[in-house]
């Protein structure tokens, strides 16, 4: 219980005897915790977890495991069968599926990347809101309900409003990012204002953002007509966003929204004087005062950043994938998008990537349910695993026997309500 | 109450905090007066002359039956509406202490409770409200919420943030749905469920106290993790074949010999289920506990000021430990009073936000015990109210959704300090390296 944070070795140590040969330089690469390495490891660790889980709950296995000592390699091969089975289809799902590529023209061999990408888009806007409020030092739990806010706002306009081609989807798009922003918002000033925790203040707006939509489901002016189910009007085919490629396709211009964005908030953290102000008092929201920052207009302005980001998230969901909102909006992409966040280290491009391989997880899991009847929420599992391990570098180190622990992401952002 | 008993630890903070700034009291009396006129203008002008509002205080077959209570609707709600403001106007000049803040925010909300009953009886003339039905329909839907938020008190005030109430209660609806039905035992089943509470506890625990992952964002992760694999399961096996995994037997209700004949508290407190009765005992004992123990005083010290506590030779983490995995367990029991405890299958993603709530109960309450059941049974109401308020046609009517919105609301005021400040335990979320 009393181990103290093991110091970067790998870096830290000389060699004696001249510089390490290109081999060792290799080997203690692969061996250091390395945030690539961690990750992979991070994987291969879910993948695993995923596995067993798969075989204890596969039915062919249970009954072979009751003649287990009998004829144990039946257990073994049906193990296998199931697991490998699950993750193969997986695999075709989000990425390359043999059974479907030739058959149809050149578009249809590319539909799993197509879903992929789709998937990704609403889970990298997320991550990136979450990301660049972890940068400034706050916690956005609430990309949920300014997700919600955002689909709220952005619909509305869709399908209420009737503009020309064009003005339509940049309005509604605008009215997603108010939404959003508003919500977050709302939170950044309360704890400007007040003091009040953003974790707390983002977690209750979630719920309220939840109930409100289900009331404007039952509401007559935004509740389809006609319909006994909770759903709202379609939106104008003038409001949404327009797909990136042929038919079978349905990756849409939202992917383009998320790569500008990525590389907006990338710039603005980096490159702006803003984005230093946030990172500062991220850093140490003290020594900003200090400086002379305002801390409290910066919360407020991270929080509506925040917000706008997932606001284009509910803009994705309710623009370009769906085309009515209904009490699933949200999809558990508000939540998805803390772990997307997490796993891309909280900066842009990292985000990106994070985004694109849980928006992988996602569209291989309807596959893998469909074709092999492994519950999609498997996807769940491996997804929080792997942010579980990358959340504790120590732990992978532990399991891997790796040297060092060069990252301690968490803890720097480790901060009590009070904080 | 828990605020003068913290003062053996962090007496200075108290000796600020006791007599609340000017401006405080500015703020938190305005809210009360809003409130009041809210009440007298809403409730009370808002509602029919002359209709009375019924209560129905025993059930049909009740062995002693109390009469029904009358109350001239409109009056009552004036008259609550101006005991409000004035308790309002009362903070702003005369301020009063902490303790006095705790009486007057209780007796307000009371009142605007029962003068919003009133209001919502007078839609048609002649309707009454099962008073006691709905008293025992908040005790139902508050067990789980006062268990989760038992929980969360026990392992915040060690100094340990848990967002993952809501994962170890449904590990423990799974749990108990799961080893209950194949065991054909309720017992067995809620065995099953305190032992996987306490694990997902385990895991925060380790996580948080042991790799120092932030303990919000571990929270967040374990919750998608439960969700998935308890809905993997119940995919995977329970949904294919009911029967055999998810069919869990119920608990019978035991009428406690003498009590359970008292008059409106019998029905409603006396005649329930083994974890209800379990749950009585746990708010005295965690209460008693934490305010009068050994254990209690060194968790307090533990989440207030874990180097002090250390300097004394308090083990912060092994206490830590030892309270997030207790606070597991209760959660668990939580978990399985919805499917053992309500003889109900379990269904995926089935705390559907109840640990949040109960999240938000324990905010609500102050980190006491008392407070975050006083507020689970405030929530708890809320929710029963939403069923009934659906039956009886209220002068304007009230989307249910709003209703749920409740508790979520009360807390961002809570936490905003519109009424009184929320402070929660100083080391609350702070890892400690050391011991």
């Amino acid at each position: 219980m009393s181990e103290t944070p093991v110091t970067d070795v790998a870096s830290s140590s000389p060699q004696p005897g001249g510089p390490p040969s290109r081999a060792r330089r290799a080997a203690i690469w692969l061996r250091s915790t390395h945030p690539v390495m961690l990750t992979a490891l991070a994987f291969v660790a879910s993948i695993v977890v995923g596995g067993i889980l798969i075989v204890i709950t596969d039915t062919p296995t249970r009954k072979a495991a009751r003649y287990f000592f009998s004829a144990p390699g039946d257990t073994f091969s049906k193990a296998w069968h199931a697991v490998s089975q699950a993750y193969v289809t997986l695999f075709e799902g989000a990425i390359f599926d043999p059974h479907t590529a030739f058959k149809g023209t050149f578009w249809q061999a590319l539909n799993p990347l197509s879903e992929t990408l789709l998937n990704a888009t609403p889970l990298i806007l997320g991550g990136l809101a979450v990301g660049l409020a972890f940068r400034a030092g706050l916690f956005n739990i609430g990309a949920q309900g300014q997700l919600i806010f955002g689909a709220i706002f952005a619909g509305y306009v869709g399908f209420a409003w009737h503009l020309p081609v064009v003005v339509h989807v940049i309005v509604a798009l605008i009215a997603g990012v108010v939404g959003g922003g508003l919500w977050g918002g709302l939170s950044g000033w309360l704890k400007a204002r007040t003091g009040a925790h953003e974790v707390i203040t983002t977690i209750m707006l979630n719920y309220v953002a939840v109930y409100l939509l289900g009331y404007l489901l039952t509401e007559n002016g935004f509740k389809r007509s006609g319909s006994n189910q909770a759903i709202s009007r379609i939106v104008d085919s003038n409001a949404r966003l327009p797909k990136l490629f042929p038919e079978p396709l349905r990756v849409h211009t939202g992917l383009i929204i998320a790569l500008l964005a990525a590389a907006g908030v990338a710039w603005l953290l980096n490159r702006s004087k803003l984005g230093f102000q946030l990172r500062a008092v991220g850093a140490n929201q003290f020594a900003a005062r200090t400086a002379g920052m305002d801390v409290g207009r910066n919360y407020v302005v991270s929080m509506v950043l925040s917000g706008a980001l997932a606001g284009l998230a509910g803009c994705s969901q309710i623009l370009g994938t769906n085309t009515a909102i209904t009490q699933d909006i949200d999809a558990g992409i508000g939540f998805t998008a803390i772990t997307v966040a997490l796993l891309g280290r909280a900066q842009p491009w990292p985000t990106v990537l994070a985004g694109i391989l849980y928006g992988a997880f996602q569209a291989g899991g309807v596959t893998m349910q469909s074709r092999t009847g492994t519950p999609i929420d498997l996807v769940n599992v491996l997804q929080s695993i792997i942010v579980l391990f990358i959340a504790a570098p120590a732990l992978v180190g532990a399991i891997f026997r790796l040297r060092g622990t060069a990252s301690t992401s968490g803890q720097q952002l480790a901060k009590g309500w009070n904080g | 109450m828990s605020a003068v008993q913290t003062e053996e630890l962090v007496e200075v903070h108290e000796v600020v905090d006791v007599a609340a700034s000017k401006k405080a009291r500015l703020i938190s009396g305005s809210v009360l007066v809003v409130v009041g006129l809210l009440c007298l203008l809403g409730f009370g002008l808002g509602s029919h002359a002359g209709y009375e509002a019924r209560f129905q205080l025993s059930q049909p077959g009740a062995r002693i039956r109390v009469p029904a209570l009358v109350l001239p609707a409109r009056i009552t709600s004036i008259v609550l509406g101006v005991i409000v403001v004035l308790l309002g106007l009362w903070r702003i000049t005369r301020g009063g202490s902490r303790r006095a803040m705790h009486w007057v925010v209780g007796a307000s909300i009371v009142a605007v409770v029962v003068s919003f009953l009133c209001w919502s009886l007078t839609g048609t003339r002649g309707t009454s409200l099962d008073l006691l039905g709905l008293l025992q329909q908040t005790i139902f839907l508050a067990v789980p919420l006062i268990l989760g938020a038992l929980a969360g008190v026990l392992c915040e005030r060690s100094g340990v943030i848990n967002v993952a109430i809501e994962g170890q209660m449904l590990a423990g609806a799974f749990a108990g749905a799961l080893i209950g039905t194949v065991a054909h035992n309720a017992g067995a089943g809620i065995l099953a469920a305190l032992i996987a509470g306490g694990l997902i506890g385990a895991l925060l625990a380790v996580f948080a106290i042991r790799y120092l992952v932030n303990q919000v964002v571990l929270g967040v992760v374990i919750n998608v993790l439960v969700l998935g694999l308890t809905g993997y399961v119940y995919d995977a096996l329970m949904a294919r074949d009911q029967n055999t995994y998810n069919t869990p037997p119920g608990l019978h209700a035991i009428s406690i010999p003498g009590l359970s004949d008292i008059p409106i508290l019998g029905p409603l407190l006396f005649q329930q289920n083994a974890i209800v009765y379990a749950m009585y005992v746990l708010i005295i004992a965690i209460d008693l506990a934490l305010f009068r123990s050994r254990w209690g005083l060194r968790t307090r010290a533990v989440g207030e000021h874990p180097k002090a506590a250390d300097t004394v030779g308090i083990k912060v983490r092994r206490t830590r430990f030892v309270n997030v995995i207790v606070g597991g367990l209760v959660a668990g029991l939580g978990g399985a009073s919805l499917t053992i405890g309500s003889a109900l299958p379990f269904g995926k993603g089935m705390t559907n936000g109840k640990g949040f709530i109960a999240l938000a109960a324990v905010i609500f309450g102050r980190w006491s015990p008392r407070g975050a059941v006083g507020a689970a049974l405030l929530f708890g109401f809320a929710d029963a109210l939403q069923n009934v308020l659906s039956f009886i046609g209220t002068p304007v009517a009230i989307p249910s959704q709003f209703l749920a919105m409740l508790p979520y609301l009360a807390t961002i005021l809570a936490v905003a300090g519109l009424v009184g400040r929320v402070r929660a335990p100083a080391a609350d979320g702070e890892p400690y390296v050391g011991r």
